[in-house]
């Protein structure tokens, strides 16, 4: 299972940096050298999702069982429901809140897999989108705001929750955006925020 | 039928908002574990639940921040300690792909048999709380004494009861001690045979059965529809298993059998697990007859190891409650840069409101436990 | 005479002034005795607190049989319960149903404080939602380390606590 973890280049990329962008500059020179084969059944999907998006998504990563898509809070729900309908994707498997600080942005990554689909039994699919970041927030009542995806895949539901106790990042259309893990009287910053610190480290 | 046709008139013909009652369970009750389920009952029937985990919320996430790839090994198997090697398995998978280490074959092999032991272990536990959740309390003494068969072989293995933290980036913390196979093979044999003997004492029991058919039904679309998991998806008669569908380390080179149930009760709840641990027999023994006889099982690391740089990995394996994904990614330091566990029970746990609706209350432990739901695992 | 004493109000009031009374009257030996009938039915509450409560529940199994000396197994309303097994971490969520717990139960009540979570915090020692031990919440009687403390552990701090009780007084709360 341990192969090779460099993303492979895609023809829609055309630039920037793999998914974690990270602000000290990395060694990225070994990284273009040979157009890597891409899996040609990940690529059909990942190809699907440009034609009929265009330049609203951008593919991430693909590689074996694994496709990433990348897109604006605008349009993930529609991005979403072509995802549901028409490649067959019918559950959620995670929902994670990645922190950002340096680029003032907060990733929500959706792990998406498929029981209905046979072919699709392998795969997972990541679509990831990005809110706005404030430096001091106000869970619920700052920028930092998605677009639910719980009336397209209904066991996101718990996910949205936690990200929203973790990071902060309140989901429109949600029906239930209380706390969840956390106790009742926390008042400090959302704790899986960067910039929150544990004691003493 | 509704409601109110079964209601004595009397009460019935009150306002409902007057009838209903809240009722708190947990997280101090015998029928609740670790967490508070707050649920609204009308006479005995439940028509709201609200379940309250995070009693056990420990910050596993961010602590994962702070430590290296490999001294994050011990406490990421906290969560569920008597799954403790599959709960790492997905976190071990992911390292070894952003450290870039190649795991030794026999490691592999060592990999699966601890973990199908694991699988086993934390299902007789399982067993045996259902059990005294449905006041049998044979159930709870025979699972209870069984598993210790297999705890001390995982005892000889890794040298701890349940918290073994063998599983490390790079294959094995050591080899399987001299003599393992024969053991193995013998403790595997008896334990099989002793299983079977629980459908004659539970599962063919009336009692029980007349208890949990038809409680708690999972259809096959809400199954799907919750994102549920593991036996409680195989018993409403989806045959998905990561083992056969997207089987990693040397699980391809095994004949795995998966086991399915139509009904998606909670009978057929807790049938699957029991099956399972019958598969997971086999699949020991053939894991014992593949097995390179030796070998080094350890890729060595440095103390502090090296990533190859930015990186996003998202694994899978089979636990014993379901699919479980570890999501790390890496922003090119020897710590993660975010860890994210995706785990069974917390996916299981949306299921659980969806189904108590409508039940009646004596039904919530059996129809509760039968998610296959371990609390401190969903709270991390 | 006594008929006159005694009414529904005051029954409870009368008997346990009967306690004292007689306690103080035979001192020692009916001291001894009550000891002795708490010793051999130390009855846990049923709070699960995190993962210990394996090893805990592996300890009334019939390898380990901790019923053999006297603590029965935990269920049951913890109005008639004496024992509280915390049973590894304690989240800040955790800690005032704790508390909670422990004052609803009636006296005499002891604690034993099992694995390294619940002594000191031990492996998350820098979570931010484990408290560091949980002496700031409830008083502890008998520490049983590990991570988690083996059945055998735990046995032996069962039987650390019967020792106490023994040389406690028996009346030690008035």
């Amino acid at each position: 299972m341990s192969s090779d973890s460099e993303k492979p280049q895609t023809e829609v990329k055309a630039e920037e940096k793999p998914t974690p962008p990270k602000p000290a500059p990395k060694p990225a020179a070994k990284v273009e050298e040979k157009p890597v084969e891409l899996p040609a059944f990940e690529k059909g999907i990942s190809d699907k999702l440009i034609e009929k998006f265009g330049d609203k998504v951008e593919v991430d990563f693909v590689k074996e069982d694994r496709v990433g898509i990348k897109t604006s809070k605008e349009s993930v729900h529609d991005v979403a429901q072509f995802i549901r309908d028409d490649l067959h994707y019918d559950h959620a498997e995670s929902v994670t809140g990645v922190d950002f600080p340096a680029e003032n942005e907060i990733e929500v990554v959706y792990h998406l897999g498929s029981y209905t689909e046979s072919s699709l039994a392998r795969q997972v699919l990541t679509l990831s989108t990005r809110a706005p970041r404030e430096s001091t927030p106000i869970p619920g009542q700052d920028s930092t705001k998605l677009p639910s995806l719980r009336d397209i895949f209904y066991s996101v539901e718990f996910g949205e929750r936690e990200v929203f106790e973790m990071l902060g990042v309140y989901f429109d259309g949600h029906p239930d955006n209380r706390r969840l893990l956390l106790p009742e009287d926390w008042a400090d910053l959302p704790p899986l925020r960067k910039d929150f610190a544990i004691k003493g480290r | 039928m509704k409601m109110t046709d079964i209601m004595p008139p009397g009460l019935a013909l009150k306002k409902v908002d007057e009838r209903i009652m809240t009722l708190n369970v947990g997280p101090q009750h015998p029928g609740s574990g670790h967490m508070r389920i707050v649920v609204q009952i009308d006479g005995d029937y439940i028509v709201a639940c609200d379940p309250d985990p995070g009693y056990v919320h420990r910050g596993e996430e961010k602590m994962a921040e702070y430590r290296n790839y490999i001294t994050n090994v011990p406490h990421l198997e906290r969560p569920v300690i008597h799954d403790s090697c599959n709960v790492l398995y997905p976190y071990v998978l992911g390292a070894e792909e952003i450290l870039g280490i190649e795991v030794p074959e026999r490691a592999k092999y060592v990999r699966v048999i601890c973990s199908e032991l694991n699988r086993c272990i934390y299902t007789m536990y399982w067993l045996a709380i259902y059990g005294i959740f449905l006041g049998h309390s044979t159930m709870f003494m025979w699972p209870a004494g069984d598993r210790e068969l297999l705890i001390d072989l995982m005892e000889k293995v890794s040298g701890a009861r349940v918290t073994h933290a063998h599983f490390i980036p790079g294959g094995v913390r050591n080899d399987l001690p001299a003599n393992f196979e024969d053991v193995c093979l013998r403790q595997v044999n008896y334990f099989e045979k002793r299983i079977k003997e629980y459908a004659a004492v539970f599962y063919d029991n009336p009692i029980l059965i007349s208890r949990t058919q038809d409680t708690g039904v999972l259809s096959r679309e809400n199954a799907i529809r919750y994102g549920t998991t593991g036996s409680v998806l195989r018993a409403s008669g989806v045959d998905y298993d990561l083992r056969v569908k997207a089987p990693y380390d040397v699980y391809d080179e095994l004949d795995v059998h998966t086991n399915v149930m139509k009904e998606g009760d909670s009978y057929a709840r807790s049938k699957v697990p029991w099956l399972d641990m019958m598969e997971s027999c086999n699949i020991i023994r053939q894991a014992l007859q593949k097995m390179p006889k030796s070998g080094s099982v350890r890729t060595k690391l440095k103390p502090n190891p090296k990533t190859k740089g930015p990186a996003t990995v998202y694994k899978r394996v089979e636990s014993g409650r379901g699919s479980l994904g570890c999501y790390i990614v890496s922003d090119g330091k020897t710590e993660p840069y975010r860890v994210k566990m995706s785990v069974p029970s917390f996916r299981n746990l949306l299921a659980m409101p969806n189904l108590l609706i409508g039940e009646k209350l004596g039904n919530m432990p059996s129809v509760y436990w039968s998610l296959n739901y371990w609390p401190v695992e969903a709270d991390r | 005479m006594l008929k006159d004493l005694v009414t529904p109000e005051n029954a409870n009031v009368f008997v346990g002034k009967l306690g004292d009374i007689l306690e103080k009257a035979i001192d020692k030996p009916l001291g001894y005795a009550i000891n002795w009938g708490r010793i051999w039915s130390l009855w846990p509450v049923h709070i699960e607190t995190a993962c210990c409560s394996v090893e805990f529940g592996a300890a009334s199994s019939p390898r380990y049989d901790v019923e053999r000396f006297g603590i029965i197994e935990a269920f049951g309303s913890l109005r008639q319960c004496d024992l509280v097994v915390v049973q590894g971490t304690i989240t800040r969520k955790m800690a005032p149903r704790l508390r909670l717990v422990y004052d609803q139960m009636p006296e005499p009540k002891y604690v034993i404080a099992m694995g390294a979570c619940a002594i000191t915090g031990g492996l998350y020692f820098d979570s931010y939602n484990v408290l560091p031990g949980i002496d700031g919440v409830i008083p502890v009687d008998v520490y049983v380390p590990g991570c988690p403390p083996r059945p055998e552990t735990l046995i032996q701090g069962c039987i650390l606590l019967q020792e106490k009780i023994k040389r406690m007084k028996a009346r030690k709360f008035v």
